[in-house]
């Protein structure tokens, strides 16, 4: 069965072809779709991909949130279609109210785009299989930050909601709800990403000039500043890096999977999620 | 003409990096005794006359601001 991804295009957005490129190299079919259009007919899944939407102005994903094709988007929504949001995406789905919460400003105020560990969760997320493994992914984010109230967290964890939590590669995977939110995995406190910390290495052989920041004391003045020993870099509450909706189908995440599906930039772990969407929407 | 001012802030709970950020920076630079700084939005408003306080909230509530992780008052102004 052959099935196709729509890929909403807003004003400001800046990852839509990323987005196709990488569905394209896996050999899944893509279109775009303007914010302006009012249907997604011939859509079988919606991705909602990064970048400024409308300057970001007023709020991340507060204007786009109004765009003629947003209304399509909620009633595919409504009617089971799998949409993944990715970073502006992400904050797009939570102004729309198909996600809970919303995303604020990073604690350090800083603009963060590295390469973060991530803890696959067992969610009843239809985009991830619920596996223990951990996956590397890239995020470039100024307003990453998750926060929602107290019964809101505690209705995420308990229905499976939480997909994803930034952290170490080595903490232990799987699924604690009982966990008291400001759980730090072990190892946590002054992790150094190994990729990165590489890559400055040989930096640093190749006596590249300029001086390049270390990883080490990045990730030490990230602790600093926070003042806690939190795994988000950008201080999400409880470590939560993407969430998904009651029935699974809607998901959003700051990092960018689409980012590494070739395996040109590091890793291929961006694979997983288009791949497991595109086997259900086979099965279906 | 009637004019509103609408003053956004960061609800109570959720943290104003920002606000934070600018208050230890005024911490550095010598001034004691600040407990608090919050950094929030100003947003100027004229509309017609019939434009009443109510229809302004809702504009607050549906677009101007967030209620999940902001708080917003509404000030008429002269």
């Amino acid at each position: 069965m052959s099935f196709r991804f729509g890929v909403v295009v807003f004003p400001g957005s800046n990852c839509e072809q990323d987005v196709v490129y990488a569905l394209d190299y896996l050999g899944y079919t893509a279109d775009y779709v303007w914010h302006q259009d009012h249907s997604l007919a011939g859509c079988d899944a919606v991705i909602l991909p990064g970048g400024f939407s409308y300057g970001d102005y007023l709020r991340c994903g507060a204007i786009a949130r109004f765009s003629p094709i947003m209304e399509a988007v909620v009633r595919f929504a409504q009617d089971g279609g799998p949409i993944m949001g990715i970073c502006n995406g992400f904050q797009v789905l939570t102004e729309a109210h198909l996600l809970p919460g919303a995303l604020i400003r990073n604690k350090g105020l800083k603009f963060l785009c590295r390469e973060v560990p991530l803890r696959v969760e067992q969610s009843v997320c239809q985009w991830l299989k619920p596996t223990t493994q951990t996956l590397r992914l890239p995020i470039n984010h100024n307003e990453g930050n998750y926060r929602c109230d107290a019964a809101t967290l505690k209705s995420l964890v308990d229905n499976c909601q939480v997909v994803l939590r930034y952290g170490a590669p080595d903490c232990a995977p799987g699924y604690v709800p009982e966990r008291a939110p400001g759980y730090v995995p072990e190892r946590a406190s002054g992790y150094v990403p190994e990729r990165a910390s590489e890559r400055v290495s040989e930096r640093v052989a190749g006596g590249a000039p300029g001086s390049m920041p270390s990883s080490a004391s990045d990730a030490a003045g990230l602790a600093g500043a926070a003042g806690t020993a939190e795994v988000a870099p950008n201080g999400a509450l409880d470590n939560i890096a993407g969430i998904c909706n009651r029935e699974g189908n809607v998901f959003g995440l700051m990092p960018h999977p689409e980012r590494v599906c070739d395996g040109i930039s590091g890793n291929s772990d961006g694979i997983v999620f288009f791949e497991t969407i595109a086997q259900r929407l086979c099965a279906v | 003409m009637r004019k509103y001012n609408l003053y956004i802030t960061a609800k109570k709970g959720i943290f104003d990096p920002a606000g934070a950020t600018a208050q230890s920076a005024l911490d550095n630079l010598g001034f004691a005794g600040v407990n608090s700084v919050k950094i929030g939005k100003l947003i100027e408003l004229e509309t017609a006359d019939e434009v009443n306080t109510d229809m302004v909230e809702t504009m607050c509530k549906k677009l101007l601001a967030n209620p999940i992780i902001e708080d917003f008052r509404i000030e008429e102004v002269q």
